[in-house]
This record gives structure tokens, sequence and C-alpha cells, in this order.
């Protein structure tokens, strides 16, 4: 990750450009829904990586940002009567708040106790998901419609839908991309190198990682909103633990710390979801676990980590 | 006699309630804490662990006309071994990693274990009888209390101070202590640190496997009886601070005694209180309430 | 024997030219089935495996029975209980794998994500696992047809029973969510209205796994019955319990939302003597002992209601995609709700405007386990509650489609 950065810095913005014109020309080939799946989950992942892999912090509780602004976006456009972009705009910033307030209560620790509070905080929420009358407990929040956007384009066609998704996949993504190659992303991998060293440089360390945090919650969030325009409804799953989980999973399998190692994992995990519950049934979540067993065992780079590693070995040559 | 509203003998039998939920968390997190000692890993499959301790149980009585009190002791030594050979094969390759990496391990395991008892046992569990001996239940006169819920408090209790006087009082356990603290220094000394590791690991194991055993008369035995409640335990660990013995088990007791009350004055709020106080305790105190920072 | 052929041939020959015509109707010429079910969670035992092997008999019989022109065919699919997954799986089939029917859908979340994307398709929703009542209340359609049981049939079944058999005074031990609630605030009504009285509840989180101190608080009430206004692991866990603190047989449970696999799975000795409501009991008379013995054959277990339902559930419709000759929603919905059903499942079975499938459902009591003669020999059957009555009333209504 670190000694490549060059070349890949070099090669990146052909890459982006390539990536790009799939992501444009894809829902001919690819079922729309599928691939709009991938692109919420994608910036979930990619959300969470800023956190894990370039700020060092093993959030567990990342659900509770995406059910939560899954839910608020959903009752802004369903109950309110709000156009989806406000929707979308609601989610951000509650979980923004929301990761506002883990962060304050959880930055203070770091690797272990930080995952563990963070995930203790994120249980905290599924409880008052499933309590609340507005929310539609275990029914989940249904029927939200996905509208007109700013009250003009229609959302209901899958195409303008997945444009939608895109553009916003990007806006997100360029965020990431932006806030790990500034100034400010380089103090975070400071911190995550060598937290010590930073604070005696005379950085106020809690306060870079509690932006971070509240970044990644954002976005997580945006994500989460976007997601239940796409699927219509909010439910239980989307703030529970085991989601968490899989966003860690799809991030590891992809690629810890590189920019797009989430995406590939996201994509992996959301086919692989897809592929196995018409053919294994009751055994997906043993190759799930499968999956973390291997990525931690053999391959903690990760699939795009591993690439690029491959691609720099055969450069060397 | 009421006490805020509450009769009092609804209150005692409450706390005592509180009293046994709290054994099954103390010995519980006390096999964590332990394993977080020494291994400085978060054991996620725990719950999973936990679960598989009560399976084995049932299996052994149901296949093979094993009683409980074999049980007892069976579960904790299979269970405990497989243990062994998870930190042979996989555990112990991950030590000069970042501590993620074995809570990641060890989350997927758990979904491997959880998986495949499902595939095996379906989802709606099995009944494990009461042991004959235990059967029936005495009038305390504030209520009736199950024999059997009193060998859990007897059991549980015996067992970790059992463990908390072999880890503070022998020499093992000053090894195992020492080691915790500087393992190449006893490493120096001549002691097998890596079988120290193996064993404790071992042992953590075996604990939430005869967690497990004790809890299959009174809880329906089922793939995912673990998987929530280890929810709750982590966060017993983080009150009690990380890797504290006698933390972890006090902890435990007075957490279940306070989720006791809780059921009595507001039930609703009872699945949250443990981890309101956690949010609490890490304001006041970060490293716990018996943690070093 | 010459001539027995030739007749046959003939037939068959006509058949085929009559259904020809009719077949032109049906999209490629497969009638394509969809079961989207819960094969690895909460609910797989209850519906899961066995819903699509039920299925598949359907299928098989169904082919024997008429012999159709047009192909019919099964593919499943586990949504997990995730109300995305199930989403996902169902646009993908409506659209891609043309699809004419999703089935079975246990879990409300589920069901009701996969009845809006059936509607806004035009295809159609047979649900036979999911509960909760909004199905056919707030949130019905005219291509979804809820059809083996709800929370207010198990509930209010139940809950009438025990009230008129004496169970006059009731403490609730109730699930605290949406689903638990609506379950405790329409047994109280039924309890009260049939003379009982309701002495308070208790709410509990959910999951929860020890019940006693609630179980405590319901046995210091000193109410004849406890209704247990919860479901799976819950509802198991404090019956267990209960008998282990000596609660029962002193004071009553009734199971407002109880299955066969929870008896099963507690076994008769902490069930014993409990009421509850069920759609199906597979030792009711020869024909559901005959098809249920079919079932265990290849599952090894009997069938759950959910199972049995599904089966008929699948059948009823291919009869009616035969009859109408058309694999058109809205025709075969119409040939559906016009056809009585009548199986080893439901006598005289109607599926009403609002999607509520109808028929008789039975109280039953467990036995005790010295009654209990051979495996699976669970349940007394007490009472049959009349379709009219088991069901919430059209005039209690509150779906859209009902006009009043």
């Amino acid at each position: 990750m670190k000694t490549n950065d060059s070349m890949f810095d070099r090669a990146t913005p052909y890459l982006f450009a390539l990536l790009f014109l799939i992501g444009l020309v894809a829902p001919f080939a690819v079922y729309p829904t599928f691939l709009m799946k991938i692109l919420c989950f994608g910036l979930f992942a990619c959300a969470f990586n800023l956190l894990l892999g370039f700020a060092g912090l093993l959030s567990f509780g990342h659900a509770a940002f995406l059910g939560t602004a899954g839910y608020v976006c959903g009752m802004l456009v369903r109950d309110v009567g709000l156009t989806p972009e406000f929707g979308l705009i609601g989610g951000t910033v509650a979980a923004g708040v929301l990761g506002w307030v883990f962060g304050v209560v959880a930055i203070r620790r770091t690797g272990i106790y930080f995952a563990m509070i963070t995930l203790a905080l994120a249980q905290m929420v599924y409880f008052v998901v499933l309590q609340v009358r507005a929310t539609g407990g275990e029914d989940g929040f249904q029927g939200v419609p996905r509208g007109n956007l700013f009250g003009v384009i229609d959302l209901s066609d899958n195409i303008a839908m997945y444009y939608l998704v895109l553009f916003v996949f990007c806006l997100g993504f360029f965020v990431i991309y932006r806030t790990v190659h500034s100034p400010f992303g380089q103090i975070l991998k400071a911190i995550r190198e060598n937290e010590p060293r930073a604070i005696s440089l005379g950085y106020d360390v809690d306060r870079f990682k509690l932006m971070a945090f509240v970044i990644s919650a954002s976005l997580a969030g945006l994500a989460g909103a976007t997601k239940t325009l796409v699927f219509q409804l909010a439910s239980l799953t989307d703030v529970h633990w085991h989601t968490s989980g899989e966003v860690v999973l799809m991030t590891l399998l992809g690629g810890l710390g590189t920019i797009l190692g989430p995406l590939v994992g996201a994509a992996t995990v959301v086919s692989l979801q897809s592929e196995l519950a018409d053919s294994v049934g009751s055994w997906v979540t043993v190759i799930m676990g499968g999956i973390f067993v291997v990525c931690v065992m053999l391959f903690r780079r990760g699939i795009v980590g591993e690439l690029q590693a491959l691609i720099q070995r055969a450069g060397i040559r | 006699m009421e006490i805020f509203g509450v009769p009092s003998a609804l209150l005692g039998s409450q706390l005592l309630v509180g009293l046994i939920n709290g054994s099954f968390y103390a010995i519980l997190s006390l096999g964590l804490a332990i394993i977080f000692g020494l291994l400085n890993i978060i054991n996620f499959a725990h719950g999973a662990q936990y679960m598989m301790g009560a399976f084995v149980a049932w299996i052994a009585l149901t296949k093979f006309g094993v009683n409980y009190w074999v049980a007892l002791l069976l579960a904790p030594i299979v269970i405990g071994a497989l243990g062994v050979l998870l930190e042979r094969t996989m555990l112990c390759k991950l030590y000069k990693l970042d501590h993620l990496y074995g809570l990641l391990l060890t989350f997927g395991l758990a979904l491997i274990f959880e998986g495949v008892f499902r595939d095996q046992y379906g989802i709606s569990g099995q009944s494990y009888p009461v042991p004959a001996l235990l059967e029936g239940g005495v009038n305390l006169g504030f209520m009736y209390l199950p024999i059997y819920r009193g060998w859990i408090v007897v059991a549980a209790l015996t067992v970790c101070f059992g463990t908390w006087f072999m880890i503070e009082k022998t020499k093992l356990g000053a090894y195992l202590r020492a080691g915790t603290e500087n393992p190449q220094m006893v490493q120096a000394l001549g002691i097998n640190v890596p079988l120290l590791i193996t064993f404790t690991y071992g042992y953590g194991v075996a604990l939430a496997a005869f967690a497990g055993v004790l809890a299959a008369p009174v809880y329906q035995v089922n793939p995912l009886m673990g998987s929530n409640l280890i929810i709750v335990v982590f966060a017993v660990v983080v009150i009690g601070g990380m890797g504290s013995i006698m933390g972890a088990i006090v902890t435990g007791l007075g957490l279940g005694l306070i989720e006791g009350l809780t059921r009595v004055f507001y039930p609703e709020g009872s699945a949250v209180v443990v981890f309101i106080i956690m949010v609490i305790v890490l304001l006041v105190r970060p490293a716990g309430l018996f943690g070093k920072s | 024997m010459q001539m027995k052929k030739l007749i046959t041939l003939a037939c068959s020959a006509a058949i085929a030219g009559l259904s020809g015509t009719a077949s032109a109707q049906i999209s490629g010429d497969t009638v394509k089935i969809g079961v989207l079910t819960d094969l690895s969670g909460t609910y797989s035992d209850l519906a899961g495996s066995g819903a699509v092997l039920a299925t598949q008999m359907a299928i098989d019989d169904f082919i024997a029975e008429a012999k159709p022109s047009f192909k019919v065919e099964m593919v499943s699919a586990d949504h997990q209980n995730k109300a995305d997954i199930a989403s996902n799986k169902a646009r993908e089939w409506f659209e891609r794998e043309g699809v004419d029917a999703a089935t079975e859908l246990v879990t409300t979340s589920t069901a009701l994500a996969v009845m809006k994307i059936a509607k806004e398709m035009n295809k159609i929703a047979l649900m036979s696992g999911p509960a909760s009542t909004p199905i056919t209340n707030e949130q019905c359609n005219d291509v979804s047809v809820h059809y083996t049981y709800d929370t207010y049939a198990l509930a209010n079944g139940t809950a009438k029973a025990v009230t008129k058999q004496g169970g006059k005074t009731w403490f609730f031990l109730t699930a605290d969510y949406a689903f638990g609630q609506a379950l405790e605030k329409d047994s109280s009504a039924v309890v009260v209205a049939n003379g009982g009285k309701v002495l308070g509840s208790v709410r509990h989180p959910f999951p929860a796994s020890d019940f006693s101190s609630f179980l405590l608080q319901a046995q210091a009430s000193g109410a004849q019955i406890i209704g247990l206004a919860n479901a799976g692991a819950d509802t198991t866990n404090a019956i267990k319990q209960a008998s282990e603190f000596g609660i029962t047989p002193k004071q009553s449970l009734a199971g407002l939302l109880m299955f066969i696999t929870d008896v099963h799975s507690l076994g008769l000795k902490s069930t014993q003597g409990m009421y509850l409501t069920t759609g199906f009991y597979w030792d009711l008379n020869d024909a559901t002992r005959a098809w249920s013995k079919r079932f265990f054959d290849k599952q090894k277990r009997m069938p759950s209601m959910v199972q049995a339902g599904q089966y008929s559930s699948v059948l009823h419709y291919l009869r009616a995609v035969k009859a109408a000759g058309t694999d058109d929603t809205a025709k075969v919905m119409a040939q559906m709700k016009k056809t009585p059903i009548n199986d080893f499942f439901a006598k005289n079975g109607k599926i009403r405007d609002d999607g509520r499938m109808i028929h008789d459902m039975y109280l039953v009591q467990v036995k005790k386990p010295e009654e209990s003669k051979y495996p699976w020999d669970y349940y007394h059957v007490r009472q049959t509650i009349p379709a009219a009555e088991a069901f919430q009333p059209l005039s209690e209504s509150r779906c859209p489609l009902i006009k009043k």
C-alpha cells in the first residue's frame, strides 16, 4: 500500500475513467436492481474502509448508521412527503449526527475496545428501532415511494434510479478519495501508523479521529438512505449487528486500506449472497464464515491488495 | 410490605433471579477476560462455543445416554480440545498482527459453527431435561426456587472463584500473569509460553462450554442461543475492564442484579440497561471499573 | 385392447388439441412458481425446505391429475429473512426469469416487500408463512393471497375458547415490539368481549432468553391464564421455564402464536395441557394422514400448517391457471377467488377480496405425555372453528379494497 502508491496514482485516473464507463453501460447488460445493491453496499464498505483502512479504527456498529439513515430517509419521503433528494440529505445528516454521538463516547479508546463499544452502541440503536412504533418493528418500514427527483425525474423507472445511485456512489467515492489524499487523510494515516508520535507532533488526535468517524458515518448513512429508495423499504436487518459484520467482511475481502477494495468486496459478497441463496440454502452463513477465515488466514491483503502486490512484483521484474 | 410499589417478595425473587442470570454473565465474561488477558484476542466465537457445549451435552444424552453429570465434565473437555485445535492451527498465526484479525477470525468461526449446527439440528432447538437429582424446587417463602437454578449459582460461583484462585494464588497462575505482562521475559525463564497460551485458550473455551451445559436444562438448546448473549457479555467485559479476572466476575453478577431490578421497574428497558451502564462507565472511567488504564 | 389404446390415443390427441389453443395464452408455455422462504434462519423448521418439498409435491400431483399441456417449473431461494434480499430476488424472478407467482414468504417483512413488487409487476404473491394482519388490511392488494393463518385467527381462536372454558383472568407476557403488542391488544379485546378480565401484562425485550423474572411477575398477578404474546424461541423458552418454576400447571399458558414445530421441540412434558389454534393438524382425518405420510417419508418430519398450506395454495393456483387457460394475473386471481378450495387442507375454503383465504381452524389441546401413542401424536382436537368465525370479519377490515 505504501510503496506502490506512486505507480497506482499514475494509473488511477485511467482506471477510474474505465470503471465509470463500465458503470454507465452496465445496466444494459446486468440486472439494474442488483447493480444498485452492489453500489449501495460498495459505498457503505468504502465509508467503513475510510475508518478502518485509513484511520485504523474498527467500528463494529456501522449498521446503525446505514439503518438509521434508511429509516429517516423512508420517513421523510413516505410520511412527510418530501422529494427523494431531501430524503437522501436527511438520512445522511441523521447518520452524521448519530456518528458524532458514537464518536464522542467511543473515540477515546482504540483497537478492540473501540470495536466493542461501537458494537454495544449499535445494539442500543437496534433496540430503539425495534420498539419505536414509527419504524414498523419486525414488519419493516415498507412502501417507500421512489418519487420524483427534484419533483421532475420519475425514479420508478429502474434505469433512472440506477443513474441516481451511480451518481450518489461516485459522489461518496469522490469525497472519500479526496479525504484520503488530503492533508487530513495524511494525518489520519500518521495516527494509524503511530499515534503517540502524531500526538507529540501537536495534533489533536481525538478531534481528527472524531472527524473521520463523522464523515464515515455520514457516508454510510448516504448509502443506507439510497438503499431505502432502491428497495423502497428499510428493515431491521439494516441495523442488526450481522450487517456490521458483513461490511467488515466486504472490506476485508476486497482489500483493507485500498481505495477500490471495498467496492470489489461488496460486489463479491452481494453476488455470492444472491447466487448462494438459490443453490445452497442453509449453508450461506457457513460459507460466509469460511470466507472470513480464509481471508484472515491466507490473504489479508484482500482481492485488490493481492492484485496490487502481484502487479507490483511483475513490474519490478 | 412494598418497596416503591413493588411487593418485597417479588423484589426478593427478582434479585435472586438476577443473581442466577448474573452467574451466566460472570462465567462467560470470565472466559473472555482470561483469553483477552493472555492472548489479546476478543473471542467472538465464545457464544458459539457456549452453544456447542450445550449441544454436546444434548447429543451425549440422546445418542449415547450419557448423563448430565458426566456431560458437565465431558462437554468442556471436548469443546476445550476443539479450542486448543483452533488455537494451534489458526489463532497462533495471528499474534504478531493487529488484534483485529483475531476478532475477525473468531467472528468467522462463530458463523461457521452456528451454520453447521443449524443445518444439522434445525432452528427450533432441542429440550434437555433437568437432571433427576436436581428436579423440583423449594419454597423460600418469597418465591418458589427450582433446585436446579440454585445449583447454577453454586456451580458457577465455584468455578469462577476456583479460577480466580488458580490465577491469583498458584504458581501456574503466576506464570500466566507474568506471561500477560511480559511474554519474552517469561520465555527466557524457561517457561513454555506458547503452551501456556494454548492451555489458556482451551480453558477459556471450556468455561464457555461449561456455561452451555449449565444452561441446557433451563434454556432451549438452539444453534443461536449464544449469538445474542455474547453481545451482552462483551458489554459486561468492557464495563468490568478488559482482562481483569475479578472485574469480570463481580461485574457479571452485579449486572445480573441490575438487570433483574430493571425487569421489575421498567421491563421494556431491561435489554438496553447493560449498554447504558456501559456508556456511563466509559465516560467516567474509560478503562472500565476494574481495569488499569 | 387395441381399441382401448386407440381411444386413449384419440383422447389425448383431442386434449392436446384443446389445450393447444389454451396454452397459447400461457407465457412461454411454462408456469413458473418461485418459492421464496427462509432456508437457514428462525423459520426454517416451520417453512424452509419443507415448504419447497410441499411445492414440488403440489406440482407433481397437479401434473399427474391434470396432465396439463404447459410445463410447470419451480425455483426456490433463501431470503434469509431479509426484506431487501426477498425484494431483490422477487423482482429478478418476475422481470427476468418469467416467474408467475412468488410463494410462501414467511416473515411479514419479506411478505410485505414482495407483495408490493408483485403488484407493481402484475404478478401473484401466495403467502403461506407470514403471520401479521396488515397483509390483508392496510397493506392489502388484489394480487396477493394470505393463505394459511394469521395472528388474528390464532389469537382470537385461542383467547375466545380458553375464556369461554373458564379461563377468566389473564396476564400477558408480551414481546416488546409491534407484533407482540398487536397480538396482546387483539387477544385482550377477545378476552374482555367474552367476559374475561385482563389483570396486567409485562413487556419483555425481543429476543430474550431468560423469562424467569417476567414469569414471576405473571405468577404474582395470580391470573388463571398467562397469554404468551410472542413467537418462536421466546415462546418455547417461556414455556420451558414456566414449568421449571412450577407456574404450570397451577396457572395455564395459552400460546397465541404456536406451531407444531414448537411443541415438537419442547416435548409434551412442558407443553401438556396448553391450548392453541392451528390451521392444520396432520392427524385430523384419513386425507390429512395420507398426505402427511407422503411428506414425512421425504422430510422425516410431520408437516407444519405452513407447509401443508403451501401445498394447498400452489395446487389451487395451478388448477386456476388450467381452468382459466391463461397465466394472466387478473384472470387467474378471479378464477382462484371464484373457485372454492377443497382438498385435505381446507373444506370449502374461500379467498376473500382482501386476499384472506378463510377456512376452518382447529382449537387443539396438547396431550399429556402418557396420552401420546405414536410419534407426533401431540394434539386433542377440541373444537373446529368455522371459517366465518375464525378470521377477522370483513366488517372490521381496514383494507382499502373492501367497499363498505
